[in-house]
């Protein structure tokens, strides 16, 4: 295990966010009070609670979770995508690193980032709103996990990606779509029965739903159902990133 | 070479054909010693790059080994590649990282304990330490080439392999970097070299091995190779010009030439051949009574041969 190797890239690219900060930090935080003042502040006011939850505070968990996810994503296949852009992934090829440790480094570096913007934001919530977590344990549990599934997402897509246009695409098309219609801002309760079941396809659901359960102990689905879920994305990120290596998919020639 | 040299890298049958059916490497063997410099010579898209990526674990080869250092590269890849240096043929650097970081990310990916005395040392001896706090996009080109080879040295390889160094570099940077190599040699850092500056071959490699559309024409000494494929030739500028070679001269013929104005005359031949024929032309003149005013030899260069190669292989 080439543990200095891992090191190296994880604070090579801990240090390109310092470098960013504005981009990597300030933006997400930035949209993220402006999520809290018109949909908690102004629009929250006027809507009645959910399941005994203020709107406002209802909101707190999902805003984390699209955070969490886009940030997770393209943090992630950013930091992969950028050495292959420039040719600078040469010298990883050929650094006595195994692919595991690579990831680790990659991965380990976007997925502490979406931590640390989760924090922040959870932190920037506790102005607007009254929180409480129900179960503390389980929610860092959904967040690290969350971070880590969707940066192994981003990663993937980092390799696959062929030109910037790409990188932006799954964010904003697939994982802001997922977010915005996988209950972070209502209750799939609110839906009629129809959209509910539709809503029952979206991944996003399991994760909003569980992270939301571990604050209020309120959720669309069983919380034994969102673990499970988090653990199948897992395993099928994981799944594609060994397959990658394996066959060197647009990474080697 | 000889039997008591150590083979460090050692390559067989290696051939590489890429997704687009291109077929970069047609089965190359390579031996490479340990301690010499070997420049491989070729045009462009010979697969001199080729070969380098596949030893350094870049690319995959399609079929065949290399091992180094008696480790296969595939199955001990972090034996392998921790030996290695590489410094790519593209100026492939981070724009925002600054000299020092980026050289210390590279000991470090390489999985050697931080050593900021080796670091400076080796900024130092590429003439970067000034620079060490610049962010490397502030750099001109031949100094982030200078950059590159302190990444490729921040991990005290003992092989190091410099794609097309001095390529787009100015006469004084490359003299500096033949400095360089220089003194790595001394230091016992096995160096392999893709130009096609010839010139460059000349100067610094032992051995050269010339490879052309994916296959290794030939490997040699440098002044075997030059000799044995080297043509030397006499010049001889004549006291008075001659109208026509003299008849009693007319076993050279083919060999012998008469400029246009009739005051030169040039001898090509053979220096390894057990008769140069020298002696015998000299007193051919003698006897016709022609007098030579001066002579000259010319030895063939490296591009000479090296175009001769390429073009019989075309």
């Amino acid at each position: 295990m080439n543990g200095r190797a891992i090191l190296a890239i994880y604070r090579y690219e801990m240090a390109r966010m310092w470098r960013t900060i504005g981009q990597s930090v300030v933006s997400p935080v930035l949209s993220t009070s402006l999520y809290f003042i018109v949909f908690g502040a102004a629009i929250g006011s006027q809507m009645q609670e959910i399941d005994g939850v203020s709107y406002g505070a209802f909101l707190v968990p999902g805003l984390v979770m699209l955070s969490l996810l886009t940030q997770s994503v393209s943090n992630a296949a950013f930091g992969i995508y950028f050495p292959k852009f420039t040719g600078t992934i040469y010298e990883v090829l050929s650094a006595p690193v195994s692919a595991f440790e690579i990831l680790c480094g990659y991965v380990g570096a976007a997925a502490t980032k979406s931590l640390i913007l989760g924090a922040i934001i959870l932190a920037t919530a506790t102005l607007f709103v009254d929180l409480q977590i129900a179960h503390p344990f389980w929610m860092l549990f959904f967040l690290v996990l969350t971070a880590v599934t969707f940066s192994l997402l981003g990663f993937i897509i980092g390799i696959w990606a062929d030109g910037f246009d790409q990188l932006q695409i799954v964010p904003l098309l697939v994982i802001t779509p997922l977010v915005f219609l996988g209950g972070s801002f209502y209750s799939i309760s609110m839906l009629p029965d129809f959209w509910q079941t539709v809503t029952l396809f979206n991944p996003v659901l399991y994760l909003v739903s569980g992270f939301r359960w571990s604050f209020y102990e309120i959720s669309d689905v069983s919380p034994m159902i969102s673990i499970l879920a988090i653990l199948v994305f897992l395993t099928v990120c994981c799944t594609i990133i060994w397959w990658i290596f394996k066959t060197g998919y647009r990474l080697k020639s | 070479m000889t039997s008591q040299d150590q083979i460090l890298i050692s390559a067989k049958s290696v051939t590489k054909t890429y997704e687009d059916g291109f077929q970069a490497l047609k089965g190359v063997d390579l031996d490479i010693v340990d301690g010499e410099i070997i420049a491989l010579l070729g045009p462009n898209g010979a697969g001199k790059t080729t070969l380098i990526s596949i030893i350094c674990g870049i690319v995959n080869a399609s079929s065949g080994t290399v091992t180094v250092a008696g480790h296969d590269i595939v199955d001990d890849y972090r034996k392998t590649r921790s030996l290695i240096g590489l410094v790519p043929q593209e100026l492939t650097t981070d724009a925002f990282e600054s000299v020092w970081s980026t050289v210390s990310f590279s000991r470090g990916l390489f999985g050697k304990p931080a050593n900021p005395a080796h670091i400076e040392k080796v900024l130092k001896d590429l003439s970067l330490w000034d620079k060490k706090d610049n962010r490397i996009m502030q750099l001109s080109g031949g100094m982030k080439r200078r950059v590159l080879i302190a990444k490729a040295l921040a991990h005290e390889p003992r092989i190091l392999f410099l794609d097309e160094p001095t390529a787009g570099v100015d006469v004084e940077l490359r003299k500096d970097m033949w400095a360089v190599v220089e003194q790595l040699r001394a230091d016992g850092v096995t160096i392999i070299l893709t130009t096609h500056y010839i010139e460059e071959a000349e100067a610094i490699a032992d051995r050269i091995g010339v490879i052309n559309k994916g296959e290794i024409i030939v490997v040699e000494e440098k002044a075997a190779l030059m000799t044995k494929l080297g043509q030397k030739s006499l010049r001889l500028d004549l006291h008075a010009p001659l109208t026509r070679i003299p008849d009693n001269l007319s076993a050279f013929t083919g060999a012998l030439d008469l400029s246009e104005d009739g005051s030169v005359l040039t001898y090509s031949y053979d220096t390894s051949a057990e008769r140069t024929g020298i002696t015998r032309l000299l007193a051919g003149l003698a006897e016709a009574d022609v007098r030579v005013a001066d002579l000259s030899t010319h030895q063939s260069s490296l591009e000479d041969i090296f175009v001769d190669l390429v073009r019989e292989q075309a």
